[in-house]
């Protein structure tokens, strides 16, 4: 554990606890809504901030917020009007995405592949000091909002029209929603690259739900997966010398199938305590 | 006050689609009054309901709930909805105690914690529905039937004026059915003002007062609720219904007035 005397360390391992704790704490909405690729699809999106960022010589991650907010928004706004085409909507959306970021990308000064690898798949240990100032602001901006409206986000992730009914401000929470979900995948594209920053949001809440039995436990146990796996991924990447985002998504899953069997064990060995064995009544008349 | 109406339906006309499913429906609620709106499937009575709550926009007509125009009614917390079944949205596990908990939201808004008044009502609103040693458990370990009381006891949680249920007794066994009544009954009992939509009444035929029959779009019978006819009398009828019967041949008709044009 030297490599933690290492500045670019430490501000490596503080951003990726940050992203580890707040991805979790807004994927659980993205899964309860059945969501759960919403976030790689805005990744996509994000992309095309990336490249717009570097053809303009500004800084990538403000334009990435900004363009991937823009498209979550009008994600959140096809989806209201609830129609089967919109489905269709969101491919086009986040192919754009992708493509429109690789073609920018290329044509700016900067265009080596390493630094397209670098948003796709991560690049913590180049994490600077302003970078981790934003990080945190948003971070913790994101886990504020999640936990401070959790019981308004829980009844429209729920049941949108019973939220409705309540009277809620159903739009202005969904963008929000929107927005929030913009802006994490726009931090964690520093730790786990975007193509895995769904990842992070869903892989948690998945692995914590085989477990837990109700919607807040669900969210606390996530977010310590999520704090787990960012920080043992980050240490365990800088031992094996492997890319920290795809390693701390493979603990993410590690942890994912651990819990599913310990839970599915703990659940097999208690029905067998409460429950004695039966033994049928043969069908026969037995003669003595 | 008992007096004042608590929903006023006038003319109001209905449709998805540029097809129009309620036409010039006219009706009202006064406060007390345990109202059942019946219909066959398909007839609009549901559509009904949902308009009057906004989920659905109106084409034409007005309404007023507890005198303010449907449009400018903010005071949601004044009416409880029992949808028909949980919403789609339960990826994640819940447990009763928590869904049970956004019954509260209207009355606390988005901005307040949760305080113990809202936990004393959760287990009030539990407790009128029979379930609140379930409270800990996730709702969907639950079955039909006690998913549909989690719904109601929800919407009782918000200590609301006006309930509205839509289609609140299909498919739920008779335990539920009955402890349902009974808490519908207490609900009425305090002078709160009920509204529901139903194919059937079931064991919640003695509390209804006034019964409104759509069909086809438009109110053919109010008052006494109806016996049941034919078949549908038997106690043992299970309510299996084929698909509606094909429109009359009305689709299908020679164009005479063109056939004579030519």
């Amino acid at each position: 554990m030297d490599l933690f005397v290492y500045d670019f360390m430490i501000r490596a391992l503080v951003g990726a606890l940050v992203i580890g704790l707040a991805a979790p704490a807004l994927g659980i909405y993205l899964v309860q809504r059945r969501l759960s690729l919403i976030g790689d699809g805005i990744g996509h999106v994000a992309l095309t901030g990336v490249g717009v960022g570097l053809l303009l010589h500004h800084s990538p991650v403000i334009s990435a917020v900004i363009v991937s907010a823009a498209g979550a928004v009008g994600i959140e706004l096809i989806r209201q009007r609830g129609r089967t085409s919109g489905d269709l909507a969101l491919a086009l959306l986040f192919y754009g995405g992708i493509a429109g970021g690789v073609v920018l990308v290329g044509l700016s000064d900067d265009s080596s592949n390493a630094n397209l690898m670098q948003y796709l798949f991560g690049s913590l240990i180049t994490t600077s000091p302003q970078d981790l100032v934003v990080i945190t602001i948003l971070g913790v901006a994101v886990l504020l909002a999640m936990t401070a409206f959790r019981p308004a986000l829980f009844a429209v992730c729920n049941d949108e029209e019973y939220a409705r009914v309540s009277g809620l401000p159903v739009r202005t929470l969904n963008l929000l929603m929107a927005v929030t979900t913009a802006v994490t995948v726009t931090i964690a594209m520093r730790t786990v690259g975007l193509l895995l920053v769904s990842a992070l949001m869903v892989v948690p809440v998945a692995a914590a739900q085989q477990v837990t039995r109700g919607f807040r436990s669900t969210m606390g146990l996530a977010m310590v997966i999520g704090l787990g796996a960012a920080g043992a991924g980050v240490a365990v990447s800088a031992e094996i010398d492997t890319a920290p985002g795809a390693t701390t998504v493979i603990l993410a899953l590690g942890a994912f199938v651990l819990i599913s069997l310990g839970g599915g064990l703990v659940r097999t060995l208690r029905r067998r305590a409460h429950q004695p064995r039966e033994v049928e009544p043969p069908d026969v008349v037995l003669q003595s | 006050m008992q007096l004042m109406s608590v929903v006023d339906v006038r003319r109001l006309a209905v449709g998805y689609d540029g097809r129009e499913i309620l036409h010039d429906v006219s009706m009202s609620v006064r406060g007390g009054e345990v109202v059942a709106i019946l219909g066959a499937n398909g007839s609009g009575k549901s559509t009904l309901i949902r308009t009057i709550l906004g989920l659905v926009p109106t084409t034409r007509g007005e309404i007023d709930l507890f005198g303010t125009p449907q449009r400018k009614f903010r005071d949601w917390a004044r009416v409880g909805y029992v949808p028909q079944r949980l919403g789609a949205g339960s990826g994640v596990p819940a447990t009763v105690g928590e869904v049970v908990a956004s019954g509260r939201l209207a009355r606390r808004g988005i901005f307040r914690p949760s305080g113990s008044a809202d936990k004393k009502a959760v287990r009030e609103a539990l407790t009128a529905v029979g379930l609140l040693d379930r409270i800990g458990d996730p709702v969907a370990t639950l079955s039909g039937g006690q998913q549909q009381r989690t719904l109601i006891a929800r919407a009782l949680a918000g200590h609301p004026d006006l309930l509205v249920l839509d289609e609140p007794t299909a498919g739920v066994d008779a335990a539920s059915q009955e402890a349902f009544a009974a808490a519908l009954g207490k609900f009425a009992a305090g002078g709160g003002t009920i509204l529901l939509v139903a194919h059937e009444l079931g064991p919640l035929r003695p509390l209804i007062e006034r019964a409104i029959v759509v069909h086809e779009g438009h109110i053919a019978h109010e008052g006494v609720p109806p016996e049941p006819a034919g078949h549908h009398a038997d106690p043992g009828h299970d309510h299996l219904h084929p698909h509606a019967a094909p429109e009359k041949d009305k689709i299908c008709v020679a164009p005479t007035d063109r056939i004579t044009a030519v």
